[in-house]
């Protein structure tokens, strides 16, 4: 875990990365929050706060006496939001870390593509 | 929601010595408490008052609404396992355990049984001839069995082992997950148990300094490191917990940060790192050492 956020928020995190990989895939049955606790080590009501910010927010729902299901469309919903906090979360410390090293925006654009050419791996097809 | 303990100006005085120092305090049903701090900072006092083993010099204490002192009906509500439990001295951990349902009307004996075999503690052996571990696996055992509705645990993890240690964390979890009650853990390995609690209570010198929900604790206090100059700028005017130098590099511990101001230390060049639950207790209670003695 990490020390400097909250637990619910990374539990929160955890999941929502789950449902963006698709190991969670719409309509599927999420963990309970007893189980998340046992298998994390962290306390029933903190799973608990993680799990409801996502009711809150609709990407999970109940089943009443059943358990917690991922809502539909909630992969989509979730692609777009992390996809317009990209630029501030990942490309604002990059261009800062350049500027630093004196690495100007062509050199960078350049080097992106390099690495981007030397990497296999392909991005994930949008359904 | 209502309070299963509530104090209020709780002290004890031992001549001179304010043991525990004007507490009020208010624990909620089913949660897990962590009451941190120091050797001797009143933890085991604390929890002795509140179980009604010690008797207060001044102040009130309601558990079930009622004051804990020879009250039969508080009392059978309640387990204490303490660090330093007296047996009877031809007592085997066989015996501990056949007694235990005579003072827990919650026990379960199928639960302590299987305790019994993760701990692997020998049934047969006399409790005075057991290791500093199996005698601390029997009171963990007896804690977690008896299900009463508020346990407190003084530091129940003497001498034992890693394995056994997370043993009694993943039991306690997942008992609690079925048998939601309040716990009271007293504990210095904070870091092993941080993500158990749901709630600190820091004691030092007999006072509470710090009684919060573990997660605003967590991100209260973040590490600034850098070069001298422009750890000291950035940190000019406001409370430093603690500093540590080495040559030019400076790290300074100073309490949460909003967005913009970890922005402008990082576009300082300066590294902001977190500060863990036992690193912020060791800040809080460092400090006070010197001035405990000279008020004792």
């Amino acid at each position: 875990m990490d020390e400097s956020k909250p637990i619910f928020q990374q539990i929160a995190e955890r999941i929502e990365n789950d449902i963006i990989s698709g190991a969670l895939p719409e309509e599927s049955q999420v963990p309970s929050t007893n189980e998340f606790a046992a298998f994390l080590r962290i306390n029933p009501a903190t799973a608990n706060k993680g799990v409801g910010l996502l009711v809150d927010s609709g990407l999970l729902y109940k089943k009443r006496g059943i358990g917690m299901f991922v809502a539909r469309g909630a992969g989509d919903r979730l692609l777009a939001e992390r996809r317009e906090r990209f630029g501030d979360e990942y490309l604002a410390p990059l261009l800062a870390e350049a500027r630093k090293l004196g690495i100007d925006e062509r050199q960078l654009a350049a080097l992106i593509q390099k690495t981007a050419s030397s990497t296999t791996t392909t991005p994930k097809e949008s359904q | 929601m209502t309070p299963v303990i509530h104090t209020r100006d709780l002290t004890r005085r031992y001549g001179s010595l304010a043991a525990v120092d004007g507490v009020s305090i208010s624990l909620d049903e089913n949660r897990i408490y962590g009451l941190l701090g120091r050797n001797g900072a009143g933890k085991t006092t604390l929890m002795s008052l509140l179980t009604g083993q010690e008797f207060a010099t001044s102040g009130e204490i309601e558990v079930f609404g009622e004051s804990p002192v020879e009250n039969a009906a508080v009392l059978q509500r309640v387990c204490f396992i303490k660090e330093s439990q007296r047996y009877p001295d031809d007592f085997k951990v066989k015996h501990v355990l056949r007694s235990a349902p005579w003072f827990f009307p919650n026990w379960d004996a199928a639960f302590a049984n299987a305790l019994v075999s993760d701990f692997r503690l020998p049934l047969n052996r006399k409790m005075k001839k057991l290791s500093r571990g199996q005698f601390s696996a029997v009171g963990v055992i007896v804690g977690l069995a008896s299900r009463a509705p508020v346990t407190f645990f003084d530091e129940p993890y003497l001498g034992l082992d890693a394995v056994a240690r997370q043993v009694f964390y993943d039991r306690l979890l997942a008992d609690y997950a079925e048998h939601p009650r309040t716990v009271v853990l007293s504990t210095h390995l904070i870091d092993e148990v941080a993500d158990l609690l749901e709630h600190v209570l820091l004691i030092d010198a007999g006072r509470i300094i710090v009684d919060a929900p573990t997660d605003e604790l967590r991100g209260s206090a973040v590490n600034v490191v850098g070069g001298r100059d422009a750890v000291d700028r950035f940190t000019a005017g406001r409370k430093v917990l603690h500093r540590d130098g080495i040559g030019g590099l400076v790290s300074a511990t100073v309490s949460r940060l909003t967005e913009a101001e970890r922005t402008a230390a990082r576009s300082a060049g300066l590294e902001l790192t977190p500060v863990s639950l036992q690193q912020l207790v060791v800040r809080l209670t460092e400090g006070t050492t010197q001035e405990f003695q000279e008020s004792a």
